[in-house]
C-alpha cells in the first residue's frame, strides 16, 4: 500500500445522529484498494453506523462518502459498486445455496451460462462445491458463513463489507477462517471493510485499523504501530494488556524525556518526538513482555521498579505476573516459558526489580 | 438385602416413565377426542342422513333399517339423494357459483388485505396494536347489525346514493343492493379481518436484513417486494386465503340478505333444501359434498403450515 495512490474509499468529516445521540462524529478516512482494514471499536462506538453508511442503509447526517472518486453519498444501496456480508448472513430462506449465490447476478441480468459459471466458480472458492442444492436451514453455522461469504463476492464488488464476518462462529472455526479470510482478500484484491470487536481478530487480520471510541476515530495505523505506538490511553487499553504509569515530565533533552512519578522513586525516560512542557502531567505505558526482572535495582538506573509478585497466572506459553508496588499499584509482567521448569522459578511474594528500556515504552498525552 | 432394593430401583423409574406416557398421551389425545367428538361425529350424522330416504315424520327420513315382516329387517341405502346432486344442473351451478364467488372474494380480501397487514406490520411499533384493534373492532358488533347496516347504505335511497348524487357524480341512483356486487362489497366487507390477522402474523416475523441483503446485492425496492417478502410471506397468503375461502363457500346470510333472487350458492341452497322443501337427505348430501370440496384446499394449507414451521426450525 502506499499513499500516493488513489484511496478507493474516501470518508470525509461523515457524521450521523440519531436525536441528539452522535453514532458516529465526524468522521474522515480514507482506505487503499487492496487493504483490509478494520473498524475496530467496542459495542456502540459507531462502526456498524459507518459500515451501513458505506453499503447505503442509512444516510449520513453531514459529510461525504466517496467510492472511487465518486460521490455516492446519495446512492440508494442497490446502486453502489459494494456488497456486504451480514452478521446474521441474512441468507434467504427460501432459496437453496446457489439461487443465493445466484441472485445478486441475476439482479444485473448476467446470462444464465455464464451466472452458472459463476456460482460454481464461488461455491469452489469458498469450498461448498457440495451444498449447492441445500436450504439455508440445512448448514451448519460455519456452512451458512461461507454461503454468506460467496453470495457477496459472487459480483466481483471492489469494495466487501463484513459486519462481525467471524462473530457467530466458534473459537476454533473463528481462528481457522481469519486466515482463510485473509488468504481470500489477497488472491482476490478485493478491499475489504471489516467491522469488528474483537481486537485479536482485527491485528490477525487486518493490513490496517481504524480505532473507534464514541463515534470518532481515535487512531488509524498498521496493527503494529498501533500496539506498539498506541497515541493514547484508550487505544493503549483497548489492544492487548498495558501497564499504565502516571507521570510528571522533568525535563526533555533532544527525543529523551525523564519523568518523575509518585509510583516509586526512580525517574524514568521515554523518547518522544513531540516538544513537552516542563511539570506536564503525562502517561508512561509499558507493554508486559517488554519488562524484564533483574534480582536488584541499581540506584541512578532509570526505568527500575521494585515490588512484590502478589499474582502468577500460568498460560501454557507465558506466565503472567502481577507486582505490587509500594505504593500499592499493580504491574503486569510476562516472562515466556521456555524451560519446561526454571531452576530458579518466580514465586508469590518474592521480592523482585522491574526494569524496561527506553525505547520499548510509549509516552502517552491524553 | 441387596436384591430387593435393585428390585425396588428399577420398579420406580418405571412407573414413572408408565405416568409420563400415560399424560403424554392424554395430551396428544384431547385434540383427537375433540375432532371425533366435534367433526367426526356430526359429519357421520349427516352422512347417514345423506344416505336416506325423505319422508313425511318426525325427523323427516326412514331410517336405515327396516321391518318389512315378521322379523324379516332390511338395511336400505339411498344413494339417489347423491345422485339427483349430481344430475340436477342446478346444485352444479350453485357449487361451481359458490366456488366462483369465494375465489372473487378471496383474491378481493387479499388484494385489500396485504397492502393493510403490509402497513400496519411497518408502521411504528406503538402503532401497531391501535391499528390491528381497529381491525378487530368490527367484531364487537353482532355480524347481523352490520349486514343490515350494508342494506341501509347500499340501497337506492341509502347513504352511498345519496351522498354520490348530492355531490353531483350521479344523477340516477346506483343500483347496488340485490346484485352480486353487493354481495362481494358484504363479503369482503366481513372477512377482511381473517385475511389481514395472518398476514400481519408472516410479515411481522420476517426479518429486515433480508430486505437490506437483497438492496445490496443490487435489488430495487419493487423487485425486493416480488423477490423476498412475497415468496416469504406465502404462507399468511394461504392461511388467510383458506381463512376467507372455506367460510365463504357455505355463506348463507350475506348472499340472502344483499344478494338478489339469481344469486345461487350453496348455502343458500341447502337452507332452502333444510328448512322449506324439508327434504333433509338432499340436504345432507350437499352439505357432506361441500365438505370434500373444501377438504382438499384445507389439506393442502396444512401442508403450507409444516413448511412454515420446517423454515422457522432454522432461526
Amino acid at each position: 500500500m502506499s499513499l500516493e495512490q488513489q484511496p478507493i474509499v474516501e470518508i470525509q468529516n461523515v457524521s450521523k445522529h440519531f436525536g441528539s445521540l452522535y453514532a458516529v462524529d465526524d468522521v474522515s478516512l480514507s482506505i487503499y484498494p487492496g487493504e483490509f482494514f478494520s473498524l475496530l471499536g467496542a459495542s456502540g462506538c459507531g462502526k456498524t453506523t459507518l459500515l451501513r453508511m458505506l453499503a447505503g442503509f442509512e444516510s449520513p447526517s453531514s459529510g461525504r462518502i466517496f467510492i472511487d472518486g465518486e460521490d455516492i453519498t446519495d446512492l440508494p444501496p442497490y446502486k453502489r459498486p459494494v456488497n456486504m456480508m451480514f452478521q446474521s448472513y441474512a441468507l434467504f430462506p427460501h432459496m437453496n445455496v446457489a439461487d443465493n449465490i445466484a441472485f445478486g447476478l441475476k439482479q444485473e441480468r448476467m446470462p444464465k451460462a455464464e451466472r452458472d459459471a459463476r456460482v460454481q466458480e464461488m461455491l469452489h472458492l469458498v469450498q461448498i462445491e457440495k451444498l449447492a442444492k441445500r436450504k439455508p436451514h440445512q448448514l451448519s453455522g460455519g456452512q451458512r458463513q461461507r454461503v454468506a461469504l460467496a453470495r457477496a463476492l459472487a459480483k466481483h464488488p471492489k469494495i466487501l463489507l463484513l459486519d462481525e464476518p467471524l462473530g457467530a462462529l466458534d473459537k476454533k472455526l473463528r481462528e481457522q477462517t481469519q486466515f482463510e479470510l485473509v488468504n481470500l482478500q489477497e488472491r482476490l484484491g478485493i478491499t475489504f471493510i471489516v467491522v469488528t470487536h474483537d481486537q485479536e481478530e482485527a491485528m490477525t487480520m487486518s493490513s490496517r485499523i481504524a480505532l473507534l471510541r464514541e463515534g470518532r476515530v481515535l487512531q488509524v495505523d498498521a496493527p503494529r504501530r498501533l500496539y506498539e505506538y498506541p497515541n493514547c490511553r484508550y487505544s493503549a487499553d483497548f489492544i492487548g494488556t498495558i501497564n499504565l504509569l502516571d507521570a510528571e515530565v522533568i525535563k526533555q533533552e533532544d527525543d529523551l524525556v525523564t519523568l518523575k512519578t509518585d509510583a516509586f522513586s526512580q525517574k524514568m525516560q521515554v523518547y518522544h518526538g513531540q516538544p513537552l512542557i516542563e511539570g506536564m502531567d503525562v502517561t508512561v505505558a509499558v507493554r508486559p513482555e517488554k519488562i524484564r526482572v533483574v534480582p536488584q535495582c541499581e540506584a541512578g538506573r532509570p526505568n527500575q521498579i521494585q515490588g512484590v509478585i502478589k499474582e502468577i497466572a500460568y498460560l501454557g506459553d507465558v506466565s503472567i505476573y502481577h507486582v505490587e508496588l509500594a505504593s500499592g499499584k499493580r504491574v503486569q509482567f510476562t516472562q515466556s516459558n521456555i524451560q519446561a521448569l526454571a531452576e530458579q522459578p518466580l514465586n508469590w511474594e518474592d521480592k523482585v526489580c522491574l526494569t524496561w528500556q527506553a525505547d520499548a515504552c510509549n509516552l502517552l498525552l491524553e | 438385602m441387596p436384591l430387593e432394593s435393585s428390585l425396588i430401583a428399577s420398579n420406580k423409574p418405571t412407573k414413572v416413565n408408565w405416568r409420563a406416557s400415560l399424560s403424554k398421551k392424554t395430551l396428544i389425545g384431547i385434540p383427537y377426542l375433540w375432532m371425533a367428538i366435534f367433526f367426526v361425529l356430526p359429519f357421520l350424522f349427516i352422512l347417514k342422513i345423506s344416505l336416506s330416504e325423505a319422508a313425511l315424520m318426525q325427523p323427516p327420513y326412514l331410517p336405515f333399517i327396516r321391518e318389512i315382516e315378521d322379523g324379516a329387517v332390511t338395511l336400505v341405502i339411498n344413494f339417489s339423494n347423491f345422485m339427483l346432486i349430481f344430475e340436477d344442473a342446478l346444485y352444479w351451478q350453485a357449487l361451481v357459483n359458490s366456488i366462483e364467488i369465494a375465489a372473487i372474494a378471496t383474491l378481493l380480501t387479499l388484494l385489500l388485505g396485504y397492502p393493510m397487514a403490509y402497513a400496519i406490520a411497518k408502521a411504528p411499533a406503538a402503532w401497531r396494536l391501535p391499528l390491528l384493534m381497529l381491525i378487530i373492532l368490527p367484531f364487537w358488533t353482532s355480524f347481523l347489525i352490520r349486514v343490515y347496516a350494508w342494506i341501509g347504505i347500499l340501497k337506492n335511497n341509502g347513504l352511498l346514493n345519496q351522498t354520490l348524487m348530492a355531490m353531483g357524480v350521479i344523477d340516477q341512483p346506483l343500483e347496488i343492493l340485490y346484485t352480486q356486487t353487493a354481495v362481494y362489497i358484504g363479503l369482503v366487507y366481513t372477512y377482511l379481518p381473517f385475511m389481514i390477522l395472518p398476514l400481519y402474523a408472516t410479515l411481522i416475523r420476517m426479518d429486515d436484513t433480508l430486505l437490506e441483503a437483497a438492496a445490496d446485492l443490487g435489488c430495487p425496492p419493487w423487485k425486493q417486494f416480488l423477490t423476498v417478502t412475497l415468496p416469504l410471506s406465502m404462507p399468511g397468503i394461504i392461511a388467510g386465503s383458506m381463512l376467507v375461502f372455506i367460510p365463504v363457500m357455505g355463506e348463507f346470510v350475506i348472499p340472502d340478505l344483499l344478494g338478489g333472487p339469481n344469486t345461487l350458492m350453496i348455502g343458500k341452497l341447502m337452507w332452502t333444501e333444510f328448512f322449506s322443501n324439508k327434504d333433509w337427505p338432499v340436504a345432507s348430501a350437499l352439505a357432506a359434498v361441500l365438505l370434500l370440496v373444501l377438504i382438499v384446499p384445507f389439506v393442502l394449507w396444512q401442508h403450507f403450515e409444516q413448511r412454515q414451521q420446517r423454515i422457522e426450525e432454522q432461526s
